[in-house]
């Protein structure tokens, strides 16, 4: 399987490479639909001049990237970072898929599934396939390309949490709340990605979720004290690299209080523009609120099923951020081959695949009717931004109930009756 | 969401629009086709209204009155035009001078890519001449400009010679609150382009040019003029500009009110407004108004000066006098005042026209169509295209019939490879792409080989990469033998139809009337294709791009009342590719790459489905 994964990573390399050299990579890096503030390559490179010039970066309003960011940026690529998430991706399905067929054996030789669920098992020859897809879809999805030939700094954020996930799905307790950290410094919203490791590490030890049992308290503890120490160390190094805490504000301060309205795709910024100053603050919260508010439902209800439950965080992460870029979509819709065999139960996989695509194509026609010939305005591409993020909730809310509805299946029987004998259907209320 | 996740109530709805297909396209596409000629009912129009505060209540008196001084300026023009041999500049710049403005010159050279026949040009090479009026009662942020082109022979010497008599009487007044550029450019468009380009800092064509030495503040709004006449009969009002882009909708009704106002006669489309909407005739006379409108709306070039500035965002329209054998004559004098007016309440604007609509259709001058009325007409259209979409979706087995209830038998489809469907794509792109490259890059060959002028080779070579594009299906079929299956075309089919219906989209929305006559002519055919019937071979080729266009010809000039014959109209239609070519390649018109790399390979696919084995 690596010959493979060599030449998609070639043909990745290479379709970038020509990007970037052809004369598309300013106009790209420019569009606001790639680039936010928090990860405009423009940016960065204001960034480290002022660095150079023994100014503090984040003085003015341009910089708002972690200051250990920089010396990344000294080290690797931009390009290289979409080869280590594409490979981490490939590695951790691989090895979620060998978890997820073991534990099918296991309940299969253990006869626990109805007898007419055997179609809905997974087949180790469906299944060969699926790290490479997943890969591919990360490396060919033309959102990632463009991300990375913006050289947006959000190809490296996407490494890291790919990295956790591959940390945390090869069972390294250390290294995955080290990553975890990383994420969380560098962009916050990662935190919600505490809850499904801690449970996919809790299971994977055979230690039930039990608010009494002290082993749950133990691991738990262990677990976020990993994360807390090395979030402080990390804060603390850049603290000592710079040798000021001017990074807070500007960096946490600045995605938490969306002082930059720059419209994205994201929900955020028209609001936030048309909005009486006084209520500003409430409605922060709210938006805010909502990122993080999930994880609680969704950790109670999947609480099985920890590896879903991080498609779910990163799916809503990228919806809901305050800065999002089509380079936040493309990770987790790198995840949805992996949730292939839930084809059969997705309602509206059509209609949000059209949505998607004519949003897509719409994004830069109405930005150049507003900002460019200038007869259109804002409404005209606010309504395409919410319309795209329509798309996004009804796939991630298609795919979680299509697995609610697999699982339901696998333990009540394909075929099911009502009381009066007709045939049942599910409905997700 | 009640539909989205209730099964029962969705599968009724895919039953039904799957069981109703046809009859609901056939319906939606008459609906469509009837709503758009209804837009120029005047029933169903909206009267036009001046929406900018700051031009409508201020009153304005119009007291220019050296429209006599005017036409004697033009024959002095004329005759130092006939000695020089082209644009008498140094003349130019001393009379612009002794009216006490600020003058300057450009310069601009520019080799088009192969000769243009139509205007007999090849290397051009020409000289601006600006001069800039300064507000006197405001820091020079904003401007104005009034432009007149400098043709060659008799025409448009009046437009000159009234700029210049406009600018005297300007410089004797107090109330300028913005600058205000008087523009005499050589080469029509070709001299705008390059003074725009060289306003702003610019240079996305590949002009050669010096740099402007003098500026006034942004420009708020343009006036192009043209006046080939001592009197005119009627004004025309030009708002089409350069990719279908219109100026904001207050310009035209600024023009009207002040037609009105001083008792001009005015025209659109060179069609003066009718009183009897309600007979036959008044309504066909609407419905042709707006046809030419659509016309030549779509095909993308700009139809005066005017075109080039809407794409830096300023406000801008020509007004061309006609002298026809009407009794009913206006003198310079009359223009004069109209422009005074028009120019002094621009000179009023707070901010940029931006109040009232920038997408429009006007039956008359009095009358328009918005956005929102003349969209449904496209959506009709268009939501054929996802119907059918839906359909094929659904007869494919595709999952979203298994989901209706989940748990119904869905053999997985044996998804035919990814091959099938992606060969006959990047295969027509490639074709595309000669399309769009070679027709340019070719012409020397061709002009050494074949007994053709360079434009012709251009055109020819175009035509031919076109019509071998047809062959195509053969070869791609040949390319993957066996892999021709049902499923195969009908996966393709879907890819082009959502593929159609989301190009036809984003058309639709920069250039409305592009996007609904493509729509018309190919959405009936994309539809209902098939593989292997003879009959549909014969539409498709004649509801091709190319016989879109052909046929727009033939309208286009039924519709300006001079019809012509076969012959003439082949002529035409080689002219117009060759002027299509040219625009894009000297102003940046997007209608040649769009057609050439997007809706002829779009079509390409369909007609890889029809030869399908």
């Amino acid at each position: 399987m690596a010959a493979p994964l060599t030449l998609l990573l070639i043909v990745a390399v290479t379709i970038r490479a020509v990007l970037f050299r052809s004369s598309w990579a300013e106009l790209i890096s420019e569009r606001v639909e790639v680039v936010s503030p928090l990860n405009a390559w423009k940016r960065v490179v204001e960034g480290l001049a002022l660095l150079d010039l023994g100014v503090s970066p984040y003085s003015g309003d341009v910089f708002h990237e972690v200051s250990l960011s920089l010396i990344h940026f000294l080290f690797k690529s931009i390009l290289g970072s979409d080869g280590i998430t594409a490979v981490a991706l490939y590695l951790s399905i691989q090895t979620y898929n060998k978890n997820v067929f073991r534990k099918q054996k296991y309940a299969l030789e253990s006869d626990r599934y109805p007898a007419d669920c055997l179609e809905l098992l997974r087949s180790p020859k469906e299944m060969f396939y699926i790290p490479l897809k997943v890969a591919m879809f990360y490396l060919l999805n033309p959102f990632t390309i463009l991300s990375c030939v913006a050289k947006s700094t959000c190809g490296l954020n996407n490494a890291i949490i790919a990295l956790f996930i591959l940390c945390t799905l090869k069972g390294s307790a250390l290294l995955s709340g080290i990553l975890l950290a990383l994420a969380t410094y560098q962009s916050i919203y990662p935190l919600t990605l505490f809850a499904p490791a801690l449970l996919f590490f809790l299971q994977r030890l055979y230690i039930p979720v039990n608010l009494r049992r002290s082993s749950f308290w133990f691991f738990t503890l262990q677990y976020a004290f990993i994360y807390v120490g090395s979030l402080v160390v990390i804060t603390g190094l850049s603290f000592f690299l710079l040798g000021s805490w001017d990074f807070i504000p500007s960096v946490y301060g600045f995605i938490f209080s969306v002082p930059d309205l720059t419209p994205n795709i994201g929900l955020f910024w028209y609001f936030f523009a048309e909005m009486f100053e006084h209520f500003r603050l409430f409605f922060i919260c709210v938006f805010q609120i909502n990122v993080f508010f999930y994880t609680i439902p969704l950790s109670i209800k999947l609480k099985e099923h920890p590896v879903f439950l991080i498609f779910m965080q990163i799916a809503i992460i990228s919806i809901f951020k305050s800065y999002p870029t089509v380079g936040d979509v493309a990770l987790y819709m790198a995840f949805l081959p992996a949730w292939s065999h839930l084809y059969r139960f997705l309602r509206n996989i059509f209609l949000v695949s059209c949505v998607l695509l004519a949003c897509s194509a719409l994004f830069p026609v109405l930005w150049h009717l507003w900002i460019y010939a200038g007869s259109a305005n804002s409404n005209f591409y606010y309504a395409i931004t919410l319309l795209f993020n329509f798309g996004q909730i009804l796939l991630v809310s298609d795919y979680f109930y299509a697995y609610l509805r697999r699982e339901h299946h696998l333990t009540h029987g394909l075929y099911l009756k009502k009381k009066d004998g007709t045939e049942a259907t599910l409905v997700l209320k | 969401m009640g539909l989205l996740s209730d099964p029962n109530r969705r599968k009724a709805l895919t039953g039904l629009l799957t069981r109703l297909n046809t009859p609901i396209c056939i319906v939606c596409y008459l609906a469509g086709i009837v709503w758009f000629m209804g837009l120029a009912f005047e029933p169903f129009t909206l009267r036009t209204y001046m929406s900018e505060n700051a031009m409508g209540s201020t009153m304005v008196e119009e007291r220019f009155s050296s429209g006599e001084r005017a036409l004697s300026l033009a024959k002095e023009f004329d005759a130092h035009k006939r000695k020089a041999g082209g644009m008498p500049v140094e003349w130019l710049v001393k009379a612009m001078q002794s009216r006490g403005l600020e003058v300057f010159t450009q310069s601009f050279s520019r080799k088009l890519p192969f000769p243009d026949e139509n205007k007999e040009r090849y290397m051009v090479r020409g000289t601006n001449v600006y001069g800039i009026l300064r507000a006197p009662r405001a820091p020079r942020t904003e401007a104005l400009v009034i432009t007149a082109p400098c043709s060659p022979g008799n025409t448009n010497n009046q437009a000159v010679a009234l700029l210049l008599a406009l600018a005297q009487y300007f410089r004797n007044q107090i109330y300028w609150a913005k600058d205000i550029i008087f523009l005499v450019n050589e080469h029509d468009l070709i001299g705008t382009q390059a003074w725009l380009e060289g306003y702003h800092h610019t240079n996305i064509t590949g002009m050669e040019y010096s740099p402007l030495q003098g500026r006034a503040g942004s420009i708020q709004a343009a006036l192009s003029l043209e006046l080939s006449s001592d009197v005119i009969t009627s004004l025309d009002l030009v708002l089409e500009g350069l990719n279908g882009q219109l100026p904001n909708l207050d310009l035209a009704n600024l023009f009207y009110a002040f037609c009105q106002k001083l008792g001009v006669l005015c025209t659109i489309q060179g069609k003066l407004q009718r009183n009897d909407w309600d007979t036959a005739e008044g309504y066909t006379h609407a419905a042709q108004t707006m046809m030419l409108m659509v016309l030549k709306q779509a095909c993308g070039r700009s139809w005066g000066d005017h075109g080039l500035f809407l794409r830096y965002h300023i406000e801008a329209a020509s007004v061309r006098g006609i002298n026809s054998f009407r009794h009913y004559k206006t003198d310079a004098t009359t223009i004069g005042r109209l422009l005074e007016g028009m120019v002094r309440k621009l000179n009023n604007l707070l901010e940029r026209l931006h109040q009232s609509y920038f997408f429009y259709l006007l039956p008359s001058l009095s009358r328009f169509v918005s956005i929102g009325y003349y969209m449904p007409a496209f959506g009709l259209l268009a939501v054929i295209l996802l119907l059918r979409a839906l359909d094929l979706w659904v007869h494919l087995g595709a999952p979203a019939l298994a989901a209706v209830d989940g748990v119904t038998e869905a053999e997985q489809p044996s998804s035919p490879g990814v091959l099938t469907v992606l060969t006959p794509v990047v295969i027509s792109h490639l074709t595309g792409v000669a399309l769009y490259l070679l027709p340019v890059h070719l012409q020397e060959m061709a002009v050494e080989h074949f007994p053709v002028s360079e434009t012709e080779a251009v055109v020819l070579t175009a035509i031919a990469i076109y019509t071998a594009g047809l062959a195509l299906p053969h070869n791609t079929q040949r390319l993957l033998s066996g892999e021709g299956t049902e499923q195969g075309w009908k996966v393709l089919k879907l890819t082009a139809l959502l593929y159609l219906a989301v190009l036809l989209g984003c058309t639709a929305l920069i250039n409305f009337s592009l996007g609904f006559i493509l729509a018309v002519t190919l959405v009936p055919i994309t539809a209902s294709i098939t593989p292997h019937i003879a009959l549909y071979a014969v539409v498709m080729v004649l509801l091709s791009p190319a016989f879109t266009i052909l046929y727009c010809v033939f309208i286009y000039q039924e519709l300006i009342e001079a019809p012509v014959s076969v012959s003439e109209g082949w002529m035409l239609f080689l002219s117009v590719i060759s002027q299509g070519i040219l625009d894009h390649a000297l102003y940046g018109s997007l209608v040649y790459p769009l057609l050439a790399l997007f809706i002829y390979p779009c079509w390409l696919m369909f007609w890889n489905i029809l030869f399908w084995n």
